[in-house]
């Protein structure tokens, strides 16, 4: 039988503790996933105790507590701490999910914190997301029309044609549901994923949008559209509740249709 | 400088900063054939123009009849008479287009029955002059912002418009002629200083709401821009005027749209009452924001807030019904109930005023070129430099922004600044060396920054400084606490030179980003609370218990402030444009503001 051995660098080695302050009473484990490109060691797993006293609500919340007061090395992306950005994606106790919209309390026990899966990590909790944004640009995502628009107004559009944007326009492209997707992990040079899919059906259900061929076309491949087994991970884990998977769904219902 | 790998960079323009001001200005300088550059410390979509929420005005009259001249009207009167009517002028006029272009571009905005785009009421927004309420604020549900950049960065892919993502901008490189030629950036993923050379650098940084504890701000919304500018040694103006929303939720600070007043939606005190029908009779809780802040403020101050410690407001929504809550503003249920618990179908959402916008930031003219007070000429443009957005100063804000102003603006300015480019830019023209001294000047700034080997860390200087101006330059000023506030910010930004950065790499290294960001931050709290110091009158949000009313005689004039390396402000004054653009308007005479 052949035998699997991992790279040397991939073995996550266990790191420093950080304890609580004397008299925490409320004290939590916060395992999290650490790695210094530049001092050629493996990565490891620092565990901060956090008194939950004196820390706000949120993953983001003690991590920022972390950063400014305990760890001023500890490196992640964050911006609008409301769950509209994307910036804080990342895996939370086995889950993808944006840090700065999970609280503590849903956490049971330690808290195990982790880029986003089988992404190239750059630096601790950032992952390399270089890829996955030359694929939302490789679907052309923007209004391609043959009909010119009136000059001076809006096209217009019925309430229930808007409607069949919702579900795709709030996508905020934080890869949550793309780096759940174990046809991604696998097939990522090639698949296009549920995040960017879910993105190119956004404009063909777009009633103004003239270019349904040709999206569908660019699509009509073993990969790109067709490694989604619907495993269903992408709803599952979308932190702003959408589902990807009925996207790819409609598409490959369309792609059906047009035969 | 041999311990950092530097590489060099020659465009047309550069672009600093990807919100919607940033990417309208980037591609609209592609499509004109320049070769444009956009520096960006965050990916484009996380910029915190995502974060708006109610939408963007425009006259477009598909609810009812309007007139750009009512906008104007109305941007005047909130504006409390500091803002430039020509610049508001260009801006209420080329709002319609400026609209109708996004959704050719895709933003899919909400509908009406007819299949136009959808429109709100919005505080300060009327008809014929004060008369009826306007619906003038385009939406995309409560996501419109969301919708907006995301439609803005499509169009950047678009027109293949070249990007630096995660790049910090630290400082601008200025000659000897005062012209600015260039900046220097820091490539986040590898540790590369760019020097970029540049016929043009545009600013669009955004605003500095993390000069403060509480705001609505995203915390990369650190006035990097406004920094380089003074370190520059260029004037920030009207720095005292910073916007606090009526309705940020009560601790997590987070944005619940004025669009839920839009709709319908009012504020109660303690004891349940609309107290608003007795500060604003006729707009009640669709006031300007400035006023319903100070009206929250009072009704808080005299023991009528709710909650334990009296301290909050309830904002009602649970009487519009779930329909009209889940087709309109889904994106704020979704908040309330993260960061309040709050379902608000049932309850209202507990509120408090929250620091949101600042009118101030780099002086401009309506083209979108940086102006400075030099040799007794007030609008004497600095060569070389242009800002637009919340880091700008145009004035169209004036003292007070009004609600869906702010999208607008960054639309119609990130075109004007493409505009003027395309005319006072030659495509690949030489440029000449980069001026060694000026490039030596960023350089020994980056790398005395960067082994910055104090006793303090940036995240206590920066909480300081935060505490500070949230309890000296609050809602309601006095000479005392402002003075106060001042004493101490004094303390708070000699401190910096003792600041410890703990992380060494040049690998995305945000200890150090941060202390970058922190020290742009300092000069934005020292213009801010000197400047509100000094200002001894009450207009718009800079309200002052010791000068309760505006005094246009002595007051109506924009502050400038100067920051040197010791944190010294000196403050002078540029005249407000009394004038419009066009004879299709007349000038606005002040008068009282009333709601």
């Amino acid at each position: 039988m052949a035998e699997f051995t991992l790279p040397a660098n991939s073995v996550i080695k266990s790191g420093k503790t950080w304890a609580a302050p004397a008299g925490a009473t409320r004290v939590k484990n916060f395992r999290v996933y650490r790695y210094d490109p530049d001092s050629g060691e493996n990565p490891r797993w620092d565990t901060y105790q956090i008194d939950l006293d004196q820390c706000g609500p949120m993953v983001l919340d003690a991590l920022l507590k972390i950063k400014n007061e305990i760890d001023p090395t500890l490196t992640f992306r964050r911006s609008c701490r409301e769950g509209i950005c994307g910036s804080c994606s990342m895996n939370i106790d086995g889950t993808n999910t944006l840090a700065c919209i999970k609280a503590i309390d849903a956490c049971e026990g330690d808290v195990q914190i982790s880029p986003l899966p089988h992404m190239e990590v750059v630096k601790d909790l950032i992952p390399d997301l270089t890829h996955f944004y030359a694929q939302y640009a490789s679907i052309k995502p923007w209004m391609q029309t043959q009909t010119p628009a009136p000059p001076d107004r809006e096209r217009l559009q019925s309430p229930e044609d808007r409607k069949k944007l919702d579900n795709h326009y709030e996508c905020i492209l934080c890869a949550c549901c793309s780096t759940s997707c174990p046809s991604y992990w696998w097939n990522s040079d090639r698949y296009l994923g549920p995040a960017i899919l879910l993105q190119a059906n956004r404009w063909v259900v777009d009633s103004r949008d003239e270019a349904t061929g040709e999206r569908l076309d660019n699509l009509e491949d073993p990969f790109r559209l067709y490694r989604c087994h619907t495993i269903m991970n992408c709803t599952n884990t979308c932190p702003k509740g959408l589902n990807p998977a009925k996207s790819i769904a409609e598409l490959k219902k369309k792609m059906i249709e047009r035969r | 400088m041999t311990e950092y790998k530097i590489e060099h960079h020659t465009y047309d323009v550069v672009v600093v900063g990807a919100g919607g001001a940033g990417l309208r200005a980037t591609f609209g300088m592609a499509v004109k054939g320049l070769s444009t550059a956009c520096i960006t410390k965050v990916f484009p979509t996380r910029s915190h123009t995502v974060a708006a929420q109610g939408g963007m005005s425009a006259a477009l009259g598909n609810m009812e009849p309007d007139k750009w001249q009512w906008h104007m009207y109305d941007t005047v009167k909130g504006s409390d008479w500091l803002g430039d009517q020509d610049a508001i002028e260009y801006m209420c006029r080329e709002a319609i287009p400026a609209v109708i272009e996004l959704e050719h571009q895709g933003v899919p905005f909400s509908r009406t029955e007819e299949g136009r785009i959808y429109q709100r009421p919005f505080g300060g927004m009327t008809t014929e002059f004060g008369k009826g309420i306007a619906h003038r604020t385009c939406a995309a549900a409560d996501r419109t912002g969301h919708a907006i950049l995301h439609t803005l960065y499509q169009q950047s892919l678009r027109h293949d418009a070249v990007f630096f993502i995660e790049h910090f901008a630290t400082d601008l490189i200025m000659d000897e002629e005062g012209v600015c030629r260039g900046v220097l950036a820091w490539d986040l993923a590898n540790g590369i200083l760019r020097i970029f050379r540049a016929q043009k650098v545009v600013l669009a940084t955004g605003g500095y709401g993390r000069a403060y504890f509480s705001a609505t701000s995203a915390h990369t919304c650190t006035g990097d821009g406004n920094g380089m500018v003074t370190r520059a040694g260029l004037p920030l103006q009207d720095m005292e005027f910073t916007q606090f929303h009526p309705t940020g939720i009560y601790g997590a600070g987070c944005l619940i749209t004025e669009g839920v007043r839009g709709e319908g939606g009012y504020l109660t005190n303690a004891k349940g009452e609309r107290f608003m029908e007795r500060y604003a009779p006729n707009a009640k809780d669709l006031a300007s924001r400035d006023v319903v802040s100070r009206s929250m403020t009072i009704e808080i101050n005299e023991g009528r807030g709710v909650g334990p410690k009296q301290d909050h407001i309830h904002l009602h929504l649970e009487h519009l019904g779930p329909e009209v809550i889940h087709e309109r503003l889904p994106g704020i249920a979704e908040s309330a109930r993260i960061f309040a618990g709050v379902d608000v179908t049932k309850q209202p959402i507990p509120v408090l005023p929250t620091v949101h916008y600042n009118m101030g930031g780099i002086p401009t003219n309506y083209h979108g070129e940086v102006v400075t007070l030099k040799d007794g000429e007030p609008d004497s443009v600095v060569p070389g430099l242009m800002a637009i957005g919340e880091c700008a100063c145009v004035s169209v804000h004036g003292a007070n922004r009004l609600g869906s102003n702010s999208l607008l603006d960054i639309v119609v300015f990130g075109r004007a600044a493409a505009n003027r480019c395309a005319e006072t830019v030659t495509p690949s023209a030489t440029q000449p060396a980069l001026p060694e001294a000026g490039v030596a000047k960023v350089l020994e700034r980056f790398k005395r920054i960067h082994h910055g080997n104090g006793n303090t860390s940036t995240a206590q200087i920066r909480e300081a400084m935060q505490h500070t101006m949230q309890k000296h330059a609050a809602v309601f000023r006095t000479a005392e606490t402002l003075q106060e506030g001042v004493d101490k910010m004094n303390e708070i930004y000699a401190s910096f030179n003792d600041v410890a950065v703990t992380d060494r790499s040049l690998v995305w290294n945000s200890d150090l980003m941060e202390t970058f960001e922190l020290a742009n931050l300092l000069d934005c709290a020292q213009t801010s609370i000197q400047c509100a110091l000094n200002r001894e009158e009450s207009r718009g949000a800079h309200a002052r218990e010791d000068f309760p009313d505006r005094n246009d005689e002595q007051w109506m004039k924009h502050s400038i402030a100067w920051v040197d390396e010791a944190g010294k402000v000196s403050i002078d004054y540029r005249p407000v444009h009394t004038y419009t653009l066009t004879d299709e308007i007349e000038y606005i005479a002040p008068k009282k503001r009333v709601y």
